[in-house]
């Protein structure tokens, strides 16, 4: 597994992007330490390939702390970001992979995130992504649900891992 | 003044970090998207009360004796 690029942010951004994705590797991992600015406790993280906003979709398994639940979701939701409503200082550790990035098959990931809170309200999620597009990616990019911002010191971390 | 939120691209390929402004129709899409959030976390919110009236409804009808509505008896069934 080998670092491509990683970025810490030194002010509130709307999105993280990685771009020029090389196609040198197999798969591609994800490491993300991220909070946002929005009042509530959380918020969900979106993930999309290449700039598109079409042909996501995602089965997520959450806990919330006092309930499992499972739904489908027409975009890739790939965990949830603690929010200014979480205890302070926290942030989120959300974990993506994403396998065969480069081939020409529609593209599939994974996802497994947990919020920090203390309180009775914290979230697990596991999702299961699928982006039914056959180019290879490119570029991966990731935002917050409601329009919020990635706070400073968040910091997203990209991985290329090779077969041979 | 307001300051205009920006967006960052990490080019993997040159290692180059932009901080890029968003345009006009991606602040307009912020708007948007954190209008449809409050709308969606509001009916969130009312299920989620929703559910716990009914399921206070079916403690108090059970502990009472008295016949549950298919919703209330919905709530104790996995």
């Amino acid at each position: 597994m080998t670092l491509i690029q990683s970025v810490t942010l030194a002010s509130a951004q709307a999105s993280i992007s990685f771009t020029s994705i090389p196609a040198t590797y197999t798969d591609l991992c994800v490491k993300l330490s991220v909070r946002c600015s929005d009042a509530a406790t959380d918020r969900q993280m979106f993930m999309s390939f290449n700039g598109s906003g079409t042909s996501k979709s995602s089965r997520v398994l959450r806990g919330s702390g006092s309930a499992a639940s499972s739904y489908t979701s027409t975009d890739m939701e790939t965990g949830r970001v603690d929010g200014a409503g979480s205890t302070a200082s926290t942030f989120s550790n959300i974990e993506i992979y994403i396998p065969n990035y480069a081939g020409s098959n529609n593209k599939s990931a994974s996802s497994d995130g947990v919020t920090e809170n203390n309180a009775t309200s914290a979230f697990a999620e596991l999702a299961a992504l699928l982006w039914s597009n056959t180019a290879a990616i490119t570029q991966v990019s990731f935002a917050v649900d409601g329009g919020t911002n990635f706070v400073q010191y968040s910091n997203a971390y990209l991985y290329g891992i090779k077969n041979s | 003044m307001t300051t205009r939120p920006t967006r960052i691209e990490v080019n993997c390929t040159t290692g180059e970090v932009l901080e890029i402004e968003l345009t006009d129709a991606e602040v307009a899409q912020m708007e948007a998207d954190r209008v449809a959030a409050e709308a969606r976390k509001a009916e969130e919110d009312a299920k989620t009360v929703a559910l716990a009236d009914l399921k206070a409804s079916a403690k108090a009808k059970l502990i009472a004796g008295k016949p549950l509505t298919a919703a209330e008896a919905d709530t104790l069934i996995l």
